[in-house]
C-alpha cells in the first residue's frame, strides 16, 4: 500500500490555452478512498491519467509511496487502473484477462490459477472463467475489470467512472460492493466520478474539481455542509445550495433547510423568514420540490428552492404566497466578487 | 434497376471467363477459325512444360514472400503513422504515392534504378566502395538479384494498399485497450503482439487476401522489369499466360494456364474467409 501525492502537478493540452489541470497538490491517507468530482471538462480524468502515467504532466510531480514516478512507464508504478469502458481484452477469455497482468509481470505460470481464482472469488464471478468479454453482462464485465486490477495486488487503485455504464438500478448495488470491496482490501483508492452521489456515498474525502483547479478536498460531510466556494455550493447537492444576492455578499442555504415556517419555528434556533409566492411544485414521491420567488422585503423578486419532506403534507398551491423560514445557522456566506467563503455576518431580511 | 450494372459485369468479367474456359478445353490459335473440343489436352501438355511448372513455383514464392514483406511493413508503418507527428499528413500521401500513381510509370522507374549500366544503386554502393564499378550487381540480370527486385519493386507497389487497411484496423481499437495493457504491466511487444495483433487478426486477414489475388494474377511489375527473365527465372503464372497466349499465339494454352489460377485462388480466398470470419466470432 502506499500514498499518492502530487505536487503542483500540471497540464497544458495547447501552448498558450488554460491548462486542463492547474497546479494542483494533494495527498492522500494511506488506504485511503480519495474521489474526484467535478463537472465534465474539470480535468479529473486528466489529472486520473497523470498518476497512472498514461499522461504526461506539462509541469509539476507524482509521487506514489514517497517515490518521485514522474518519468516513469505506467508499469512500473505498481498502480491498476479500471477504466471507464472496461477496456477488456475481447479476444482473450476471462482467466486470461485476470492473468494478463500476471504474465506481463513475468510471474511463474503455476502461480497463476490460485491467484486468479482469488481474485474472481473475491469479486464473485468464479463461473465465467471461460467465457469471453462479450458474453458478458455490463455488471460482469465490470467485476472483470475489477479483477483484473487486484490480482497482482497494486499499491494504488486508480478507478475512472467504472460505473457510468451501468444501469441506475445496478449502478446502487455496485455502489456498495465497491465500498464493501475497497474496506475488505484496504488499497488506497482513487475514483473518478462526476456523479455526486457516488462522491458523498463513496469517498472517505472528496476532491472538487472545475477548470483543472482543485475547489475544495474534504470529507462528503465537509464539502456538502460547508462548501469553500459558490462553485461548490452549487455542484454539490441536488437541487443546488440556494444563493441569494445581499449586496457584496451572496447568502446560501440548502433547500432542505428552507421549511415551512410552522416547522422551523417547533426548533428554538433563531431563524429567518421568508415569504414566497409559489411558481412550481415537483411531486417526487419521497419528497416535494418547491419553485418559488420571494415575495416582498429586499429580496422580493429573488428565487429559492425547498425541498420539502414527504413527513409535510400541507398543501402548496401554486402561485400563492406561503411563509418559509430557514434556521440562521445554516447559512452560509460567499464574497459576492470572488465566490470564496466569507465569514457570517448579521442579515436585514425586510 | 440492378439491369445495367449486371448487363456491366456480365459483358466485361463473365463473359472473358467463360471465354477463357471454353479456350481452355479448345483448340483455338490466334487467326483460328472453328473451335474443336479437346477435352483436357491443354492441361496436360502444359503441366509437362518445365516453364509452367517453374511458373507456378516463381508465383508461389513471388506471392509469399512480398506478402509477408509487405505485412510486416505495413504493421510498422501503421504504427508509425497511428500517433500524431509534425508531417504527418504529408507521410501519409507520400506513403499513398505508389498505389495512386500507374504502376506502369513506377516500374518503368524502377527499371532505371535497377538498370545494369545506369543503375543509381549501383552507382550509389560504388561511391560508398561496397562494390568495384566493373563488378556492380546486374539487378535484373542474375535470376536470384531479379527474382529479388521484382518481389522487391512489387512489395514496394502493394505496401500503401496494406498499410491503410491495417492503419483502419490499428484505429478501430479503442485507445483504452492498449493503455490498460500498459498499465498491466505489458510493454511495446506484449502489448502489440498478445493484444493488438490478436485484435486486428479479421482485417489483417483481409489485406492478406487482397494482396495474394493482387500478387497471384499480377503480371505488370515482371513483364516491367525482366519479361520473365533471364531465364524464365521470374516467369510467373499471369505473364506466362500472356506469353503464350498473346504473343506466342496459342490461345487455347494460354487460357489452360489462366484457368489454372482459378481453384488455386478459390482456395486462397475460402481458407482466408473462414479465417476471418472465426476471428469475428471469438
Amino acid at each position: 500500500m502506499a500514498v499518492v501525492e502530487t505536487r503542483s502537478l500540471t497540464k497544458v493540452f495547447k501552448h498558450g490555452e488554460l491548462g486542463a489541470v492547474n497546479d494542483v497538490d494533494l495527498l492522500t491517507k494511506e488506504g485511503e478512498f480519495m474521489v474526484f468530482l467535478g463537472p465534465s471538462g474539470s480535468g479529473k480524468t486528466t489529472l486520473l491519467r497523470m498518476i497512472a502515467g498514461l499522461e504526461e504532466p506539462t509541469r509539476g510531480d507524482v509521487l506514489i509511496g514517497g517515490r518521485v514516478v514522474t518519468g516513469l512507464a505506467p508499469r512500473e508504478r505498481r498502480i491498476a487502473m479500471v477504466f471507464q469502458s472496461y477496456a477488456l481484452y475481447p479476444h482473450l477469455s476471462v482467466y486470461k484477462n485476470i492473468a494478463f497482468p500476471l504474465r506481463a509481470q513475468g510471474l511463474p505460470k503455476e502461480q497463476h490459477r490460485q491467484k486468479v481464482e482469488w481474485a474472481s472469488g473475491l469479486l464473485g464471478i468464479g463461473q465465467l472463467l471461460d467465457r469471453k468479454p462479450r458474453e458478458l453482462s455490463g455488471g460482469e464485465r465490470q467485476r472483470v475489470a475489477l479483477a483484473r486490477a487486484i490480482v497482482r495486488e497494486p499499491s494504488v487503485f486508480l478507478l475512472d467512472e467504472p460505473l457510468s455504464n451501468l444501469d441506475a438500478k445496478l449502478r446502487a448495488s455496485a455502489r456498495e460492493e465497491l465500498t464493501q470491496f475497497h474496506k475488505r482490501v484496504g488499497t488506497t483508492t482513487i475514483y473518478v466520478t462526476h456523479d455526486q452521489i457516488e462522491a458523498m456515498a463513496m469517498g472517505d474525502r472528496i476532491v472538487v474539481l472545475d477548470k483543472g483547479l482543485v475547489r475544495q478536498v474534504g470529507s462528503p460531510r465537509e464539502v456538502y455542509d460547508d462548501p469553500a466556494d459558490t462553485f461548490v455550493a452549487t455542484f454539490l447537492g441536488s437541487p443546488p445550495m440556494n444563493l441569494i444576492d445581499h449586496g457584496e455578499v451572496l447568502v446560501g442555504f440548502r433547500p432542505e433547510h428552507l421549511l415551512a415556517r410552522a416547522l422551523a419555528e417547533a426548533s428554538a434556533a433563531p431563524i429567518a423568514n421568508i415569504a414566497a409566492r409559489v411558481t412550481l411544485v415537483e411531486y417526487l414521491g419521497s419528497e416535494r420540490i418547491l419553485y418559488a420567488r420571494v415575495e416582498r422585503g429586499r429580496f422580493a423578486g429573488q428565487k429559492v428552492i425547498a425541498r420539502l419532506p414527504a413527513i409535510f403534507q400541507d398543501a402548496m398551491p401554486e402561485d400563492e404566497v406561503v411563509e418559509l423560514a430557514v434556521a440562521e445557522r445554516h447559512l452560509r456566506f460567499f464574497d459576492q466578487a470572488s465566490g470564496r467563503r466569507t465569514e457570517s455576518r448579521p442579515l436585514t431580511w425586510e | 434497376m440492378f439491369g445495367p450494372a449486371l448487363l456491366y459485369i456480365a459483358a466485361l468479367v463473365g463473359l472473358p471467363l467463360v471465354l477463357a474456359f471454353l479456350y481452355s478445353v479448345g483448340d483455338v490459335k490466334v487467326g483460328s477459325v472453328g473451335y474443336h473440343f479437346v477435352g483436357l489436352a491443354n492441361f496436360k501438355s502444359v503441366f509437362q512444360n518445365p516453364a509452367f511448372r517453374g511458373a507456378l513455383w516463381h508465383s508461389f514464392i513471388f506471392t509469399v514472400a512480398s506478402q509477408a514483406i509487405v505485412i510486416v511493413g505495413a504493421n510498422i508503418l501503421a504504427l508509425a503513422l497511428r500517433d500524431r507527428f509534425r508531417g504527418r499528413a504529408a507521410v501519409r500521401f507520400l506513403l499513398l504515392l505508389p498505389w495512386v500513381a500507374p504502376i506502369s510509370l513506377g516500374a518503368i522507374g524502377w527499371k532505371w534504378i535497377l538498370d545494369s549500366i545506369y543503375s543509381v544503386i549501383n552507382w550509389g554502393l560504388v561511391h560508398v566502395h561496397l562494390v568495384q564499378p566493373f563488378d556492380a550487381p546486374m539487378w535484373l540480370g542474375e535470376p536470384k538479384l531479379a527474382m529479388l527486385s521484382v518481389i522487391l519493386v512489387h512489395s514496394w507497389r502493394l505496401l500503401p494498399f496494406s498499410t491503410v487497411i491495417i492503419l483502419a484496423g490499428l484505429t478501430a481499437i479503442p485507445r483504452d485497450i492498449p493503455e490498460a495493457a500498459a498499465v498491466d504491466g505489458a510493454g511495446f511487444w506484449r502489448t502489440h503482439l498478445e493484444i493488438l495483433l490478436p485484435m486486428m487478426r479479421p482485417i489483417i486477414n483481409v489485406a492478406v487476401l487482397f494482396g495474394v489475388v493482387f500478387t497471384f494474377t499480377d503480371m505488370t511489375v515482371v513483364y516491367i522489369l525482366t519479361r520473365g527473365g533471364p531465364y524464365d527465372s521470374t516467369q510467373v503464372l499471369p505473364s506466362l499466360a500472356f506469353f503464350t497466349g498473346i504473343l506466342g499465339s496459342d490461345l487455347a494454352e494460354g487460357a489452360a494456364i489462366s484457368v489454372f489460377l482459378v481453384p488455386i485462388l478459390v482456395v486462397i480466398a475460402w481458407l482466408m474467409l473462414r479465417v476471418a470470419h472465426r476471428a469475428e466470432v471469438v
